[in-house]
C-alpha cells in the first residue's frame, strides 16, 4: 500500500511556522540563558519573530491556496486577520515586556508559591516575573494564526486548544490580586474545555450528516468542501446539522464572548494581568471570529436562512447584556469587559451578513477594535497606587485634573468605543451596520443603535467622572510609562484616529482580501 | 438494517437490569442489618481509609510535576508506535516528519532538566 503524501506548502504557512519556531526557541532560552538576561532576550526574540511573522504575511499577500491535504487555507481573509493578529501581538507583547512601571512587571515570578506566604511576599517585593510569559504567548499567536486558516474542523479544534492552552496560564500569572488571578484562570480553564467539548460534539454530529449526506457507501469528512457540498445538495435529514451547527457555535461563541456564553469574561478580564487582558480582548476576539467568519461563509453558507434568525437573536443578547450589565459596573476592567461583550455582538451582525460587505466590515471592525481596547487596557496598567492598578472606578474621580494628558487619551478612547465620529468607533460601526441594512437586517441594525446608545452611558459617565470631580487623597497617581508602553498606546491612538479620519486604504484592503477560497 | 443481531444485546441489557434490581431490592428484604463502626467508613477497596491530610490536603508538587512529565513522554509514544508500524510506507517525509516533532518535545526536555523538574530533592 502507498500512503498518499499531502502536499505542503511551506512558504504559505511561514507566518505560522515562524512564531511556532521562536516559541520553542524561546522555551530553549529560559532553559539556557541565565536569569538576568531572560527578560530582554524573550523581549527582542518575541518581536523579531513577530515581525518575520508579519514579512511573512505580507510576502504571501497574493496567495489564494489550500494546502496541507487541505487543512490550511491561506486566503485574502486568513491573511488579512494573520496581519491582524499579528500586528495586535506585537502591541500586546510590548505592555508585556514592560518593566519600568512596576518593579519586576506585571507578571508573578513563581506562581506555584502559596498565595500571601512570606516566599511570595518576598518575590512580589524584588523578583523580576516569569519570563515564560513571552513563549507562552507566541505559541498562542501562532495558534490564533492556524485558527483563522484552518480549513476543516479538526485542524479548527487542535488550533483552538493551541491558543486556549497557553492563555489560561497567562491567566494565573499576575503579580499582584494573585487569588484573583488564579481563579480567573481556573473559571476560564474549566468553562474554556466545556465549550471545546461541545464544539468536538458538534464536530462528531456534523461528520455523522455529511457521511448520511453522501449516501451510503461514501465517506462523510469535516473539511468545509465536504460541509458545504453536503449542506447545498443533501436530500437527508437536516435534524444532525442543525444540532451539530448548534453545538459548534456554543464553542465559538463562547471564545467570542457572546451572550450567553460570556460569564467568564469579566471574571477572567478582571483577574488576569492587564497586558493579557488586553492581549485576549483584541487577539482572541480577532482569532474567534476569523474561525466563526469561515465557518459561516464556507461551511455553513448554505444554511444561512436557517442560522441566521437564531444567531441574530444571540446577537442582540449579547447586545443589551454587554450594554446594560456594563452601565452596572463599578471596576474599569469589569466595564470594558462587558463593553467587548457588547462588540461581540456587534460584530455578530457584521457576521452574519453573509457577503463580501459583511465579510469586509466584519473584518475591519475586528482590527479597528483592536487597537481601541489594547491601548484601553495600556492605560488601565498606568493608573496606580501603592497596591497596584487602582481599577475602582471611583478612584478614577478627578483623574483628569492629575493627568490631563492620559485621561485625555483615554476619553478619545471611551469615544471611540461609543462611536462617536473621527474614531475608528464609528467608522466600523458604521460600515457593520451598513453592511446589515443592505443585507435586510434591519432588526440587527435598530438593536445594535439602541444598545449603542445604553453603552455610551458607562463610557460617559468615566469620562464625567475623571474631568469633573476634584481629585480626592485617593486618586492614584499615574505612572510615567516606559518606552514600551509608551509605543504601544501611541499606535493604539494614533490607530484609532486613522481609522476614523481616513478610514479608506483599510477598507480597500479589507475589500480586496474578503474572498474565501472554497 | 435489520435489528436482529442486537435482539441478544438487548437481552442482556434486560438481564443486567433485572439482576441489579433484584440484588438491591433482595438484601433489603433478606439480609440483616447490623450496624457498626467500620460499615460507617469510606470504602476504600477494603483496606484502612487513609486519614484526610491536615490543613486541606496540601502535597509535595514534586508529585503533580512527575504526573505532567508522565504525560508529555507518554503522548510522544503514542504518537510513535503508529508512525514506527507504518514506516516503511511513510518514508523519508514520515522521519523527517517524526524527527521534527521529537525535537519540539525534547525542547519541553531540556527546559524540565534545567529547571531542576528531574531531581527528586
Amino acid at each position: 500500500m502507498d500512503l498518499k503524501l499531502p502536499d505542503i506548502d511551506y512558504a504559505a504557512l511561514a507566518p505560522i511556522l515562524v512564531l511556532f519556531g521562536a516559541s520553542l526557541v524561546g522555551v530553549l532560552v529560559e532553559a539556557f540563558i541565565p536569569r538576568k538576561r531572560r527578560h530582554l532576550t524573550q523581549l527582542v526574540l518575541g518581536l523579531l519573530a513577530l515581525t518575520g511573522a508579519l514579512v511573512a504575511v505580507v510576502l504571501n499577500a497574493q496567495d489564494r491556496v489550500v494546502t496541507a491535504g487541505g487543512a490550511v487555507a491561506v486566503d485574502g481573509p486568513t491573511l488579512f486577520l494573520q496581519g491582524a493578529i499579528v500586528v495586535l501581538a506585537g502591541m500586546a507583547l510590548m505592555l508585556i515586556g514592560e518593566r519600568s512601571v512596576q518593579r519586576g512587571g506585571a507578571f508573578v515570578a513563581h506562581a506555584a508559591v502559596t498565595v500571601g506566604s512570606p516566599e511570595d511576599q518576598r518575590q512580589a517585593a524584588d523578583e523580576g516575573g516569569a519570563t515564560e510569559v513571552y513563549p507562552l504567548t507566541l505559541f498562542a499567536v501562532s495558534g490564533m494564526l492556524l485558527f483563522v486558516a484552518a480549513n476543516d474542523l479538526l485542524t479548527m479544534f487542535i488550533a483552538l486548544e493551541a491558543f486556549s492552552l497557553p492563555l489560561y496560564l497567562l491567566c494565573a500569572l499576575a503579580r499582584r490580586r494573585r487569588l484573583l488571578s488564579q481563579e480567573s484562570a481556573l473559571k476560564y480553564f474549566l468553562l474554556g474545555s466545556y465549550a471545546s467539548a461541545f464544539f468536538l460534539f458538534g464536530m462528531a454530529l456534523v461528520y455523522g450528516f455529511t457521511v448520511g449526506a453522501g449516501g451510503t457507501g461514501s465517506g462523510g469528512g469535516v473539511d468545509f468542501g465536504t460541509i458545504r457540498t453536503a449542506v447545498t445538495d443533501s436530500a437527508a435529514s437536516e435534524v444532525l446539522l442543525f444540532a451539530g451547527l448548534a453545538l459548534l457555535s456554543i464553542g465559538l461563541l463562547f471564545k467570542i464572548a457572546a451572550a450567553p456564553f460570556h460569564v467568564w469574561t469579566p471574571d477572567v478580564y478582571q483577574g488576569a494581568p492587564t497586558p493579557i487582558t488586553g492581549f485576549m480582548a483584541a487577539c482572541t476576539k480577532v482569532a474567534a471570529f476569523g474561525g466563526l467568519l469561515r465557518v459561516l461563509h464556507v461551511a455553513f453558507s448554505g444554511a444561512s436562512w436557517d442560522f441566521t434568525p437564531v444567531l441574530g437573536a444571540i446577537a442582540v443578547l449579547t447586545m443589551l447584556v454587554g450594554a446594560i450589565l456594563a452601565v452596572t459596573q463599578t471596576d474599569i476592567k469589569r466595564l470594558l469587559a462587558y463593553s467587548s461583550v457588547a462588540n461581540a455582538g456587534y460584530l455578530l451582525v457584521g457576521a452574519l451578513v453573509l457577503s463580501k460587505d459583511g465579510l469586509s466590515s466584519t473584518m475591519f471592525y475586528l482590527v479597528a477594535y483592536g487597537f481601541t481596547v489594547l491601548a484601553a487596557f495600556g492605560v488601565v496598567t498606568l493608573v496606580r497606587d501603592a497596591d497596584g492598578e487602582a481599577t475602582h472606578l471611583s478612584r478614577w474621580a478627578g483623574l483628569g485634573r492629575r493627568s490631563p494628558l492620559y485621561a485625555g487619551l483615554f476619553t478619545f478612547l471611551l469615544l471611540a468605543f461609543a462611536g462617536i465620529p473621527l474614531t475608528s468607533g464609528f467608522t466600523s460601526k458604521f460600515a457593520v451596520f451598513g453592511a446589515a441594512l443592505d443585507a435586510g437586517q434591519s432588526w440587527l441594525v435598530i438593536a445594535g443603535v439602541l444598545t449603542s446608545m445604553i453603552l455610551a452611558f458607562p463610557y460617559l459617565r468615566v469620562v464625567v467622572m475623571m474631568w469633573l470631580s476634584e481629585p480626592g487623597e485617593s486618586t492614584p497617581t499615574v505612572s510615567l510609562p516606559g518606552g514600551l508602553t509608551a509605543a504601544a498606546l501611541m499606535i493604539g491612538v494614533v490607530a484609532t484616529l486613522v481609522l476614523g479620519v481616513a478610514p479608506a486604504p483599510l477598507l480597500d484592503l479589507a475589500n480586496g482580501a474578503a474572498e474565501f477560497v472554497r | 438494517m435489520s435489528l436482529s443481531p442486537y435482539v441478544p444485546i438487548i437481552g442482556l441489557f434486560a438481564l443486567a437490569a433485572f439482576f441489579a434490581l433484584f440484588s438491591v431490592a433482595a438484601a433489603r428484604f433478606a439480609g440483616p442489618r447490623r450496624y457498626n463502626r467500620a460499615k460507617l467508613e469510606a470504602y476504600e477497596c477494603g483496606i484502612e481509609p487513609s486519614p484526610q491530610p491536615v490543613g486541606g490536603g496540601r502535597f509535595p508538587i514534586k508529585f503533580y510535576l512527575t504526573a505532567m512529565l508522565f504525560i508529555v513522554f507518554d503522548i510522544e509514544i503514542i504518537f510513535l508506535y503508529p508512525w514506527a508500524v507504518s514506516f516503511d510506507m511513510l518514508g523519508l517525509f514520515g522521519f523527517v516528519e517524526m524527527v521534527l516533532f521529537i525535537v519540539a518535545v525534547f525542547v519541553a526536555y531540556a527546559y524540565v532538566w534545567r529547571r531542576g523538574g528531574l531531581d527528586w530533592d
